[in-house]
């Protein structure tokens, strides 16, 4: 298992994520993504059609609790958009004149609702697998975004049937078995889209809703390190000049 | 330090290399500060939480209701004929802040309001005080029936917010 | 700064609170040895990395709620929709890390020069003890964001003291405030994170006020002879130090901008779970050497011994070391064992790193072995056997004359600089 090496080797290579491969299960292969390197950004498009996925299939198992509908509009959807989407789940309400609860409409102040009520829910009907928030996927598996798009689309898993238990082969899981029946279909959203496709797109959302600020990072960090060149190389040479005056 | 043979460095130039460099740092340094303080502005999800519908079917006519927008409790006043009637009576030169009752109330019979004393932000006591409004207890501020300071060291009229009726019974807040 | 003090206003004040002499006295015209090198650059940064922490940890404190069912939350909500909130924590997670990059290379600077030798020994014990008091607070820091990693390095190293003969198990519950970790075992770590950096500043006054009391050590080491051996240390340290700052920074904002979890483990992405241990579970990369000696030794009483010896005898080194040249630069045997226990080290992490099975379990057992033996035999015999290089008259003569090793490459930098 080299789930983690050392810093003086981190240091040395300098290959993010290139040690933390998970060790049973097998290796997701590694493709190239929109948001790849210094200046790489989320494909908008591509964004939007994972959501979309992600609304027609996911979120009937799996909660996205960190994404409220609002941050919605940070992917191109306008408010009204993003309104709609929201106004097709049901949260919470005052309670009623009489004390009991009520329900209403998900508002863009509200989360992804979770689809259970309860772990107990969950589990009854998901034949003892509990479905996890995938708010946080990619970033809570080594190489979060590369192993959700292989996990998705490995062609061994969309084609077989389950065992007599009813789980699913799948390489990429942990252990290697799964309850989740494989969630994708070709041309899923008419587009002509194949389940491989597919499934970069939702790996892409679901990296989009773990790490929605990497945008910001990245353009704050190109500033913040290019004024910082410039400032230790002022120092250096502040620092040449004044130790000239003295032989050391 | 006095023994030592080499220049401090008030005694050489402070040339130009020098200046640039400490200006440079100056701006980053600036530059640095700034998320420091941004971070304590309002987040993302305190001002989304920025507005509230309100069903107005419960309060009967006299009545007063009281709903959280914003972290400040907003009165929602249902009000009587007499309320509306000594509200439009009262000249606007008598007052403080002169603000006539068909601007501060559209729908005369809903009053609502930012129930915050514009003093030091107490909040006032319904019904009470000497122009049958509204009585903040920590520095005797009285209030009319429309909100508006009448008496007491209160500078302005309590404030209205922003407020449009979905339909005859609820009204959305913010 | 002459001017400044001798200005009417400012000699008002400092008579009657001496800061601006104190400041003068310290970090202006303090005397420092002229030959120090890029190595003595790590002590600034350990205290820079210390004023980032401390700085981007009370942000963080605004926005945190220290409670099992929304801390891990509160994280999210930070990450999220708090104003610069990623830039902060992961500065913070981050510079964790970079505090103990810098922090070791200052500890290995001070093994190669001998800076740890009389009278320095107070020095270095405060340092020792400034290491131990970066651990606590590392440690406890890594369980606030409450995922599994937190979760579980927080059960693993408070079991630790339920190696304590007779009173174990009730030390554990007192650490944990109840039978298992949880909402009481996070408030006190909590409190006791933000507690622990402000100790740490402490220590960092004791440890400079014994720096200065006794002066720096110098890549020579040996000791000052006359003012030609000084320089003020503004501003030709000040400058050296913002330079080094300034590539410290440069560093650190690559990681914490283009990599921001390549030091973190995914896990910890995960909520804590009470009722599932992660498969692996390892520390952060700092305490992997530790992690690794631990494992090595059979028994849990004694790894927990063991370990709390590898870092207890640094505090004998003074006289574990019975060499009185203090630079290896002068010890071509020392030299060669330093090299060869800084590999040992690096092999204990990758132990720490690596589940104790197959050939890990020897490698660790000898790695961990190497240590003992480097700090408790070979150094000691290496004192009394090797024969050092001659030193130099003092410190200014190799810079000013030309002289032994050193001097070559000073008197090469020399020519180059009257070059341009």
């Amino acid at each position: 298992m080299k789930r983690f090496a050392p810093a003086v080797l981190a240091l040395a290579l300098s290959l993010p994520g290139a040690a933390l491969a998970a060790g049973d299960a097998a290796h997701p292969e590694q493709r190239s993504w929109s948001w790849d390197g210094l200046f790489g950004t989320y494909d908008r498009e591509q964004l939007r059609r994972g959501l979309e996925i992600f609304t027609l299939q996911c979120v009937n198992c799996h909660g996205l609790k960190y994404i409220r509908f609002r941050n919605l509009t940070e992917i191109g959807l306008g408010a009204d958009e993003a309104q709609a989407i929201a106004g097709q789940y049901e949260v919470a309400g005052d309670p009623d004149e009489w004390g009991d609860p009520t329900v209403k409409p998900a508002e863009l102040h509200h989360p992804f609702p979770d689809p259970y009520r309860n772990e107990a829910e969950a589990r009854a009907l998901n034949n003892g697998g509990l479905p996890p928030d995938l708010s946080l996927m990619a970033k809570a598996r080594a190489d979060g975004s590369n192993y959700i798009a292989a996990l998705l689309s490995d062609p061994g898993y969309n084609e077989g049937d389950p065992d007599e238990s009813g789980l699913y082969r799948n390489p990429y899981f942990p252990g290697g078995w799964t309850a989740m029946a494989p969630p994708l279909w070709d041309d899923m959203l008419g587009d002509g889209a194949t389940v491989e496709q597919e499934a970069e797109d939702i790996a892409a959302f679901l990296t989009w809703a773990a790490e929605p600020r990497m945008e910001d990072r990245k353009s704050l960090g190109l500033k913040v390190v290019l004024f910082l060149l410039a400032l230790t190389g002022l120092l250096y040479v502040c620092k040449r000049k004044i130790w000239a005056k003295v032989d050391h | 330090m006095a023994e030592h043979e080499l220049v401090a460095p008030e005694e050489t130039r402070r040339d130009f290399l020098y200046v640039a460099t400490g200006a440079v740092a100056a701006v980053g340094a600036a530059h640095a500060a700034w998320p420091f303080i941004d971070q304590m502005n309002p987040a993302a999800d305190v001002l989304a939480l920025s507005s509230i519908e309100v069903d107005l079917s419960p309060i009967e006519p006299g009545q007063q209701i009281t709903v959280k927008w914003r972290a400040k409790p907003v009165f929602i006043r249902h009000r009587t004929e007499a309320d509306i009637a000594e509200a439009r009576a009262a000249p606007l030169d008598d007052l403080k802040d002169p603000e006539a009752d068909e601007e501060r109330a559209p729908r005369p019979e809903w009053l609502i309001m930012v129930g915050v004393c514009t003093h030091l932000g107490c909040i006032p006591l319904a019904d009470q005080g000497e122009f049958g409004g509204w009585f903040c207890p920590c520095h005797g501020s009285h209030y009319d029936t429309s909100g508006r300071i009448r008496k007491g060291p209160a500078p302005e009229n309590l404030t209205v917010p922003d407020y449009v009726f979905v339909d005859d019974t609820t009204v959305a807040i913010g | 700064m002459e001017g400044f003090l001798n200005n009417g206003l400012v000699r008002w004040f400092d008579s009657r609170l001496p800061v601006f002499s104190y400041v003068n006295e310290h970090l202006v015209v303090y005397p420092a040895p002229r030959n120090l090198n890029y190595a003595w650059n790590f002590g600034s940064l350990a205290g820079l990395a210390l004023m980032i922490q401390i700085a981007t940890g009370i942000v963080l404190a605004m926005h945190y709620t220290p409670h099992v069912d929304t801390a891990f939350d509160s994280v999210e909500h930070i990450m999220r929709d708090v104003n610069y909130g990623w830039y902060f924590r992961y500065m913070h997670a981050n510079g964790a890390s970079f505090f103990f990059i810098v922090v070791y290379l200052h500890v290995f600077r001070g093994l190669y020069y001998g800076s740890y030798k009389a009278p320095r020994e107070v020095l270095w014990w405060i340092g020792l003890a400034i290491l131990l008091a970066m651990m606590g607070t590392a440690f406890m820091g890594y369980v606030l964001p409450w995922g599994q990693m937190s979760f579980w390095a927080a059960t693993v190293i408070t079991k630790l003291f339920g190696a304590i003969p007779w009173v174990g198990e009730s030390v554990v519950n007192w650490l944990w405030g109840g039978e298992g970790i949880d909402n009481p075992t996070l408030n006190r770590f909590y409190a006791l994170h933000f507690l622990l950096p402000f100790a740490i500043v402490g220590l960092v006054v004791l440890h400079l006020w014994a720096l200065h009391h006794k002066k720096s050590n110098n890549p020579l080491g040996i000791d000052y002879k006359g003012p030609q051996d000084f320089i003020p240390f503004h501003p030709y340290y000040t400058i050296k130090d913002a330079f080094g700052a300034g590539v410290f920074l440069i560093v650190f904002s690559i990681f914490l901008f283009y990599a921001p979890n390549y030091m973190g483990h995914p896990d910890n992405y995960i909520p804590a779970d009470p009722l599932k241990t992660p498969p692996h579970i390892v520390p952060e990369w700092y305490f992997l050497p530790f992690y690794a000696i631990l494992r090595a030794v059979p028994g849990k009483l004694d790894g927990v011994i063991v370990m709390g010896l590898s870092i207890g005898i640094l505090f004998l080194l003074p006289w574990l070391d019975t060499s009185r040249v203090r630079s290896a630069t002068f010890r071509p045997v020392f030299r060669w064992f330093y090299w060869i226990l800084v590999l040992d080290i690096v092999v204990l992490g990758f132990c720490g790193a690596n589940p104790p099975e197959g050939a890990w379990i020897d490698i660790g057992r000898a790695a961990t072995a190497y240590y003992f033996v480097h700090f408790l035999i070979l150094l000691p015999l290496i004192g009394w056997f090797e024969r050092p290089l001659p030193l130099p008259d003092s410190i200014a003569k190799p810079v000013l004359s030309g002289g032994p090793a050193p001097a070559a490459a000073i008197a090469r930098d020399k020519a180059r600089g009257e070059r341009r």
